[in-house]
């Protein structure tokens, strides 16, 4: 059987992006393996927010503030990557 | 007691993993690709980087399309969630008008959406529809197909009568759960029919209604069905809404590119109003 992926168009970055988001959840396997319970706190949103919570909120954040960089700013996204991360260290440290 | 660990049945997981792959991780993970890329067709593509999300944010369709979204959604909302409480408020309890009144107010949600669209394209036609026809008749200048007012009337008119049952059986269900014992104790204290509702019944209905802001918000925010069958998105682009314009140029104008880069904004944004809607949800039932 031969199977033909070619209507997918898969490019380097794209794959690369994937393979990113796949071991970021890998890791949050490995981090609930080793201190299980997802860490559960109470932070400056005043709701609780396990892990996984706070990972998704950095995810979704990173994706609007890459947007809002390129409606506002330009196609030069590593400031935005930086930002991102910024954002991210700070969600999981204050959230 | 120590509880059973079996990693084994983590296999039983497996075959839902396979559908969301395929149901929804293989095609998004199809359009990331498309959105960074140009096709002509035969599965040729070319790098595209980030153009079609930079002409998508600078797009005045695409900023048009999504008010005139969050203002439908807002308006429908506006109507059905009052009306929902009204005349849920107002049905039987007791009796023999319980089935009746629940099955009829089940009925137009049993109705497939293009068929609803079709029912009020002809419902609405100046020239052989019943509501159009009638209108014009009493002096009112009503035409739907030429005018965008009438059309926005149109399709909010047809979202009402398809979609407020929702919103009345959700709170129907919230309302006969609510004991006697409060009942009993409000007419003790002489409480005032707008004091039982306020004090009693709202909240009861806090989380069904919740859940009701919820379907109907998206469910708004995502129509394309009926509104396309009407008006097709017309006159102009006047009830152009997200999805309609999302399929103009995925399959009208085969810009995959553009199309898969829209597509993302509007999961993006979708998925950020699920989280809040959710958020607000489980804690809430945190809360109580």
């Amino acid at each position: 059987m031969n199977l033909d992926f070619s209507w997918m168009a898969w490019t380097w970055p794209t794959a690369a992006f994937f393979i990113v988001i796949v071991l970021m959840l890998f890791g949050m396997g490995v981090w609930e393996y080793a201190s299980p319970g997802g860490h559960p706190r109470i932070g400056v949103l005043r709701f609780e927010t396990t892990r996984g919570d706070r990972l998704f909120l950095s995810l979704l954040g990173s994706a609007f503030i890459h947007l809002a960089w390129l409606g506002l700013v330009g196609p030069n996204l590593w400031w935005a990557l930086a930002l991102s991360v910024v954002y991210a260290v700070g969600v999981f440290r204050y959230v | 007691m120590d509880k059973t660990w079996n990693n084994k049945a983590w296999f039983l997981v497996l075959p839902v993993l396979v559908l969301v792959a395929f149901s929804a991780v293989i095609p998004l993970m199809t359009v990331v690709n498309y959105s960074v890329q140009d096709t002509f067709g035969n599965n040729v593509f070319f790098w595209a980087g980030t153009e079609w999300f930079e002409d998508l944010l600078h797009s005045d369709r695409f900023w048009e399309a999504m008010v005139r979204n969050l203002i439908f959604s807002f308006i429908i909302l506006a109507i059905e969630v009052p009306l929902g409480i009204f005349i849920a408020l107002n049905m039987p309890k007791k009796g023999w008008g319980v089935p009746v009144c629940l099955v009829l107010m089940a009925l137009p949600l049993l109705i497939p959406w293009n068929v609803v669209g079709t029912i009020w394209q002809v419902f609405g036609r100046n020239d052989i529809g019943l509501l159009g026809y009638y209108i014009n008749a009493l002096g009112i200048d009503y035409n739907y197909v030429q005018d965008p007012i009438d059309a926005w009337v149109t399709v909010i008119i047809m979202d009402v009568w398809h979609w407020t049952s929702l919103v009345v059986l959700l709170c129907y269900a919230g309302l006969v759960s609510i004991p006697d014992a409060f009942y009993q104790a409000a007419k003790i204290d002489g409480a005032s029919r707008w004091a039982v509702f306020r004090y009693i019944q709202l909240p009861k209905m806090q989380r069904v209604l919740l859940i009701a802001v919820l379907l109907r918000f998206m469910d708004s925010f995502m129509i394309y069905t009926e509104p396309f069958v009407v008006t097709g998105g017309g006159p102009g682009n006047s009830t152009t809404f997200l999805s309609i314009d999302l399929v103009k140029t995925a399959l009208g104008q085969f810009d995959l590119g553009p199309a898969a880069a829209m597509s993302l904004v509007y999961f993006l944004i979708i998925l950020l109003l699920s989280w809040v809607f959710y958020t607000v949800m489980t804690n809430y039932d945190a809360e109580r």
